[in-house]
């Protein structure tokens, strides 16, 4: 009986958050990129786009995500309206 | 026809190639299968004290490859079964004394008169690892559920796909169902999810394999252990056969069925 309360909430349980630390380290280990080198790199990104077309900056979006053992950059870039 | 050859590794130490590669080459053997199981982890042998052989060694690995004997003289034979041998790794000597090219050589040498070859990898991604898996087939990479095992084992794969000798099946060893059930431990759904390869099979943590290799009697030939059963069912899927993976659950008490039923969509 005792034991029976902490799996109603086993989300949050030691071995689901080990699973997502390790989502986030995988994704780093597996591309040699850096959390703080992919910050680095949205910068850059909306930076070069921004030239060209205005965009909004606050909602840019620049993930890896892996599909398989395969790892994908995946840019989410929402246009500024036109005024 | 030739042998099949897989390398087993795991790129983190401790979680169990040499029991696994001993208790795979023992239930192949068991089956009815012609093996030979090799300890490529020069300078740390153990290949040899898990399948109790250890006080039959005169030749190792390196005197094979640097010509001291010829490789019928190092391959010492197992006390159960006729039909499975062990070369032992050297103990003593230098590392760099064995290259890629001398593994593929000494399998090649060998590889027509068995059906299996079964290479136990040092653990890490240096050297030991690379000569462990020039000759291979196809590679084992075993893990445990936990964060560090898992992480090097997702390393592990990356190379092994890398040096085109993938894609490598995972077995995860030393599993405590009572952990999982309380979500204290990944299990095997989690890690697959995570490392994106094929499963051979689950090995339950059991202390019948320390008891087993107290002994020098690789837990395989035990017909009551959980472990044992597990490796058995392994050595059956290399073999082709299709075999369910073990219910691990645990003898389930009226209220965890209860709230088994509340939590089914917890998950």
């Amino acid at each position: 009986m005792s034991d029976w309360l902490p799996r109603l909430s086993r989300k949050n349980r030691s071995a689901s958050k080990a699973k997502d630390r390790l989502k986030l380290v995988l994704i780093h280990d597996r591309t040699d990129i850096s959390p703080s080198a992919l910050e680095d790199m949205k910068d850059e990104i909306i930076k070069v786009i921004s030239n060209h077309i205005s965009i909004d900056r606050d909602q840019v979006k620049i993930q890896m995500v892996h599909d398989g053992r395969e790892q994908r950059l995946i840019a989410d870039i929402p246009l500024q309206p036109l005024r | 026809m030739a042998a099949k050859i897989i390398t087993i590794t795991s790129g983190k130490g401790g979680v169990g190639k040499t029991t696994a590669t001993a208790n795979l080459s023992v239930a192949l053997a068991d089956l009815g299968q012609k093996v030979v199981c090799i300890d490529s982890d020069i300078g740390l042998r153990n290949l040899d004290v898990v399948l109790g052989l250890e006080n039959r060694i005169v030749y190792d690995l390196v005197d094979v490859i640097e010509g001291r004997c010829r490789i019928r003289q190092a391959m010492i034979k197992d006390k159960r079964f006729d039909e499975l041998f062990l070369i032992p790794a050297a103990q003593t000597r230098d590392k760099s004394a064995v290259s890629p090219s001398d593994m593929i050589a000494l399998c090649e040498q060998i590889e027509n008169e068995f059906d299996w070859i079964l290479i136990d990898s040092p653990a890490g991604i240096e050297r030991g690892f690379k000569n462990a898996i020039a000759p291979a087939n196809s590679v084992i990479v075993i893990t445990n559920p936990d964060v560090s095992a898992v992480r090097d084992a997702d390393r592990i794969i990356g190379i092994v796909e890398a040096e085109e000798k993938g894609p490598a099946r995972l077995i995860i060893n030393r599993i405590n169902p009572e952990l999982i059930r309380r979500g204290d431990m990944l299990d095997a759904e989690d890690i697959l999810d995570l490392l994106a390869i094929n499963l051979v099979g689950i090995v339950p943590e059991d202390e019948t394999v320390i008891m087993s290799t107290n002994v020098g009697k690789p837990v395989a030939t035990e017909e009551k252990s959980k472990a044992g059963q597990a490796f058995r069912n392994i050595a059956r899927r290399l073999m082709g056969d299709e075999v369910p993976l073990m219910d691990l659950d645990l003898k389930e008490g009226i209220f965890q069925k209860i709230s088994k039923i509340f939590n089914t969509g917890g998950k």
